[in-house]
């Protein structure tokens, strides 16, 4: 089901007028209402009125993560406190949060483009969906909640972790779709087996998934595991939260809301635009919110762009599932590695669980990587030979693929730390 | 029923042997025999109780990664040259042990020797062939 169908399925030519008109808006708007932004512009030498489409979009300054801190918490706001309705802030890892600021409008659009997000996964408002996302500054609870309720569906507002109750409600309220991590969907799946609960005979018949970078391979585990059809889901509370992308049920990629969040590829050291289908760094500009306009978001997040047709009918740009992150990359004796990386290497090797942890550590002159994997029963051998040759494997696909030696150790189950949030894929104990 | 064991993935870190053992006892399940085969990092313990079923569910419920293999238990006299006749029946038969380990009877003066082998169904005629007496799972219960 396409919930907007006039917006999703609109010409390219009639898109790209849009999105200029929306641009050049958006320019006026933040020059007069939002001094970081006039500063900015004034220093490039951009006038709003010399932007009047997106081929002017070049020219035009980035927003950085840092500009957040620097006009924390409200100075990227470009109306006043008494129009905001709503704020929410990213789990800042280092410092202080990124905070974002909804107008009663703003509000209506996220839900918007939530419910757009679980229409294109055949969700409606006969759906019953368990957000197992965690409530508060987190946007992804309250964003996948306003969505679900702009859909019609029924909502079950359980947020993250209790997980044995998670499991239950699913089976009592014959909940029909769930959002969560995709770790945490692991998680779940997890607990249900212990409890004898089959998933797959449960009416649940699609998840949503997001907040972190997860394979391919991950995503079949959980489809088979819980007998459900998994979609990709995109966002980040710079923009709105939940809600910037998603797939649809040809899987081909996540479909943009770009005449809201326009996405643009460059290359994540000189910052130049790069061509469709080039993996880059995501930029995204924001048009048509009215707390939080961005322009031109360094996302941090490397991905590529397509813009064929799709088989949904939708005409909106399609960006491949986020395969790292540029502030996750890891640099192991000089090489660039992405936890997104080892993962796919590992899980080449049939049958391994997709938990792992990796342990970047410098004991001598030179960095020495250990890969903890869980060995569960589809790889257990009582052959010691069997497990060697597994080590050996699994040690090759990673050199294979990164071109680094690691040492690989297999672990019982359970010894890898499970989060209901984010999961911690790295422990860097290096003393740089 | 041929002897099932039971094997288990221990990581090699204290106490990991003993929490085995102790959840084993607390169910009132017996060990009839058992082999660690082990490397610098982990160890594959193999186990033959006299309550499969059971030892399995207790198991798993404490977490451990565990897969049941069909092995051979050939009773012998227990005495010298014992091992190598057996061994040389095998040979002959063109049988690859896997691996193997044995036991000694408390009442009978008869060894049990446990092999695991990819075929173990022609193990077993080859055995019985000469006489030697191929053991079942209730049998090694009852020992």
């Amino acid at each position: 089901m396409i919930f907007e169908r006039r917006c999703e399925t609109m010409s390219r030519d009639e898109l790209r007028r849009l999105q200029g008109e929306r641009l050049h808006a958006m320019l006026r708007r933040v020059y007069e209402a939002v001094p970081f932004y006039r500063r900015k512009l004034d220093e490039s030498g951009v006038t709003p009125e010399s932007v009047r489409s997106l081929d002017d979009l070049p020219r035009l300054p980035f927003t950085l993560k840092t500009d957040f801190r620097d006009q924390y918490p409200f100075g990227m706001f470009a109306v006043p406190m008494s129009k905001v309705v709503r704020v929410h802030a990213s789990s800042g890892t280092t410092g202080k949060p990124v905070v974002v600021g909804y107008t009663r409008n703003d509000i209506a659009l996220w839900a918007r483009t939530v419910a757009r997000t679980l229409a294109a996964g055949g969700g409606t408002r006969r759906d019953i969906l368990q957000i197992a996302y965690g409530y508060g500054l987190f946007t992804g609870g309250l964003g996948l909640h306003y969505g679900g309720e702009k859909l019609g569906a029924t909502v079950v507002p359980m947020s993250g972790g209790n997980t044995h109750r998670q499991v239950m409600l699913m089976q009592d309220f014959g909940t029909t779709l769930l959002c969560c991590t995709p770790s945490y969907a692991l998680e779940i799946a997890e607990v249900a087996e212990e409890l004898h609960v089959n998933l797959r005979d449960l009416p649940l018949r699609a998840g949503f998934f997001g907040a972190e970078p997860w394979s391919q391979e991950m995503r079949r585990k959980i489809e088979e595991r819980m007998g459900i059809e998994a979609f990709d889901i995109y966002g980040l509370t710079e923009v709105i939260g939940p809600g910037v992308a998603c797939e649809c049920r040809a899987h081909n990629g996540l479909h943009v809301f770009e005449d809201h969040f326009y996405p643009e590829i460059v290359d994540p050291v000189s910052g130049a635009p790069l061509p469709d289908g080039q993996r880059g760094e995501l930029v995204l500009t924001c048009f048509t919110k009215e707390a939080g306009p961005l322009i031109r978001y360094r996302t941090r997040d490397l991905t590529a762009l397509h813009r064929e047709p799709c088989a949904c009918g939708r005409t909106l740009t399609r960006m491949e599932r986020v395969s790292g992150r540029t502030d996750d990359m890891l640099i192991i004796r000089g090489v660039n590695v992405f936890p997104s990386q080892i993962e796919t290497a590992l899980l080449q090797v049939q049958g391994v669980a997709p938990h792992y942890l990796i342990i970047v550590d410098r004991k001598g002159p030179l960095d020495e990587i250990e890969i903890q994997v869980e060995v569960d029963e589809a790889l257990f051998s009582d052959q010691v030979r069997n497990l060697e040759m597994l080590q050996r494997r699994l040690a090759h696909e990673v050199h294979g693929s990164l071109g680094l030696s690691a040492k690989i150790t297999l672990v019982e189950p359970k010894t890898i730390e499970r989060t209901p949030g984010k999961a911690k894929r790295v422990i860097d104990r290096r003393k740089l | 029923m041929n002897v099932r064991q039971i094997g288990l993935f221990i990581e090699n870190r204290a106490g990991r042997l003993q929490t085995v053992a102790q959840r084993l006892g607390d169910a009132g399940i017996d060990i009839r025999a058992l082999s660690l085969a082990d490397t610098s990092d982990f160890g594959i313990l193999r186990l033959i109780v006299n309550r499969t079923e059971d030892a399995v569910a207790v198991l798993k419920q404490a977490g451990f990664t565990l897969k049941l293999a069909e092995v051979v238990a050939a009773e012998i006299p227990d005495r010298a040259g014992g091992l190598a006749s057996v061994l040389a029946v095998l040979e002959a038969a063109g049988m690859n042990v896997e691996y193997m380990y044995a036991f000694v009877e408390k009442t009978a003066s008869q060894a049990v020797l446990v092999f695991r082998f990819n075929d173990p169904a022609a193990a077993v005629q080859a055995l019985q062939q000469v006489g030697i007496r191929v053991l079942q799972e209730a049998d090694v219960g009852r020992l």
